[in-house]
């Protein structure tokens, strides 16, 4: 349960998450039928009112989780509401409200409890953006690789990246594009490096069961093309992104990136001069050992399990400052550790000439 | 692609100007301008312009030259290719 200011804010938020399924006005909540009845009874009625005057329609639904319950069932909870100010007409087909019984009976399907532990009553708001991780599943996708990032959180990295209507957004270890398809559906253009030139090419072995090579169009502007979003891609370069290749200034609103090798520190210093958001993720192993950088905020941090002992997290930070250092000496830091990492040398690559410097 | 003044208004100020008619010249395109010309976030003349030319002009096979070093950096099938040799990058 949220506190959102306007309804307006709501249904933003809902154009974007892929992660919440639907968002509701609050109008009661309990443990038991009962406690719900008498909360409900406590909201204002003028709050209720101008959403079930005479002049409306209206649908009930009911929602459970964990639990199916049969037609029967569910008209008895309808009825049990008839103590509610409803004098519009019912429509199922197209209601001008929907209101909402949430019912929650837990997470563990070997013990589904007779009643509910939590009974919610609201009205319907906006829908989340989950159909997305299906519409744009890697399974259905024209060019994939074998380490192309799941669509549902390639647009949780978008969304980490606040990318939005014509933002430039950069991928400097592009692979096949997968992220730059989620930064494209929300309207930004999107431009990408890779190391490998097979890869930028869409050439050599499908990452495919049943399919040998890659097909002649199998590349990330095809991809674009696929989803009717060609329109937003700017290129793609073959190049080494722990090799300063760009002029000085701000050229990107968001990097958003997967950093596959596990080597954080050769890349940083090249990146920070370009953009204004970076989203990331990387298979740091502790909280400790995240990047950061006096320009660099750091606006979150998530874990993501990937087995018993690994993980990887995705870092998001925002640049709070200017940098005007030289590119060839950046310094990032790890708190705990209080050991620096100093990249001297732009072309050392893949942290090659770094040295860590206890202080 | 789709012609977007919202999108080309900010890329103006982002172009490396002299480079970037160098380029316009040696691939002999016409009606390059000169510059940003002045008030061009009104000019839509100007915007489709230069959104015709970054966007809308691919080399498709040919090469990129460093103005600075020479090195010649190889475009195949649209696809610029700034890798480096080994020995090159340790410099």
């Amino acid at each position: 349960m949220e506190s959102i200011p306007s309804e307006d804010i709501a249904r933003n938020l809902m154009k974007r998450t892929v992660c919440a399924k639907s968002i509701f006005e609050l109008w009661g909540h309990g443990q038991s039928p009962e406690e719900l009845y008498s909360s409900l009874k406590n909201y204002p009625v003028e709050k209720m009112v101008p959403f079930l005057h005479s002049n409306s329609t209206y649908k009930i639904k009911i929602h459970t989780f964990n639990k199916t319950l049969t037609q029967e069932e569910k008209i008895k909870r309808i009825d049990a509401l008839e103590f509610l100010p409803f004098e519009g007409k019912v429509n199922l087909k197209r209601p001008q409200h929907v209101f909402s019984v949430l019912e929650d009976y837990g997470l563990d399907p070997n013990c589904i409890p007779e009643n509910p532990h939590n009974i919610y009553f609201g009205r319907w708001i906006a829908d989340g953006q989950r159909e997305l991780i299906e519409s744009y599943s890697v399974k259905k996708r024209h060019f994939i690789g074998n380490t192309s990032m799941d669509a549902g959180l390639s647009f949780i990295m978008a969304n980490h990246g606040k990318v939005k209507e014509n933002d430039i957004v950069f991928d400097p270890f592009v692979g096949t594009g997968g992220l730059l398809i989620a930064s494209a559906h929300f309207g930004a253009y999107v431009y990408g490096t890779d190391i490998d030139y097979n890869t930028v090419h869409g050439l050599g072995k499908a990452s495919r069961k049943n399919q040998k090579w890659r097909g002649p169009d199998e590349n990330i502007r095809a991809n674009l093309r696929q989803y009717g979003l060609e329109k937003y891609y700017l290129d793609v370069l073959v190049s080494d992104a722990s090799k300063p290749s760009w002029r000085k200034g701000t050229y990107f609103d968001a990097i958003i990136t997967d950093l596959i090798l596990e080597n954080s520190v050769g890349w940083n210093h090249l990146v920070l001069l370009w953009f204004e958001c970076l989203a990331f993720f990387n298979k740091i192993y502790t909280e400790e050992t995240v990047p950061r950088h006096p320009c660099l905020k750091l606006i979150s941090n998530c874990e993501q399990k990937l087995s018993s002992h690994t993980s990887r997290r995705l870092i998001t930070m925002e640049k709070v400052k200017k940098f005007e250092g030289v590119v060839q000496e950046m310094r990032l830091y790890s708190e705990a550790t209080k050991s620096q990492f100093v990249v001297k040398d732009g072309h050392g690559g893949w942290g090659k000439e770094v040295e860590e410097i206890h202080i | 692609m789709e012609f977007n003044p919202q999108f080309m208004e900010p890329m103006i100020p982002k172009v490396e100007c002299a480079a970037f008619l160098e380029v316009a010249d040696n691939l002999q395109l016409i009606q390059v301008p000169k510059g940003p010309v002045k008030g061009y976030k009104e000019n839509e003349d100007f915007l489709r312009t230069m959104h015709h030319l970054l966007l809308e002009v691919e080399v498709v096979e040919g090469t990129l030259q460093c103005p600075e070093s020479g090195r010649m950096f190889p475009i195949n099938c649209r696809v610029p290719n700034m890798l480096l040799s080994e020995d090159e990058s340790e410099n």
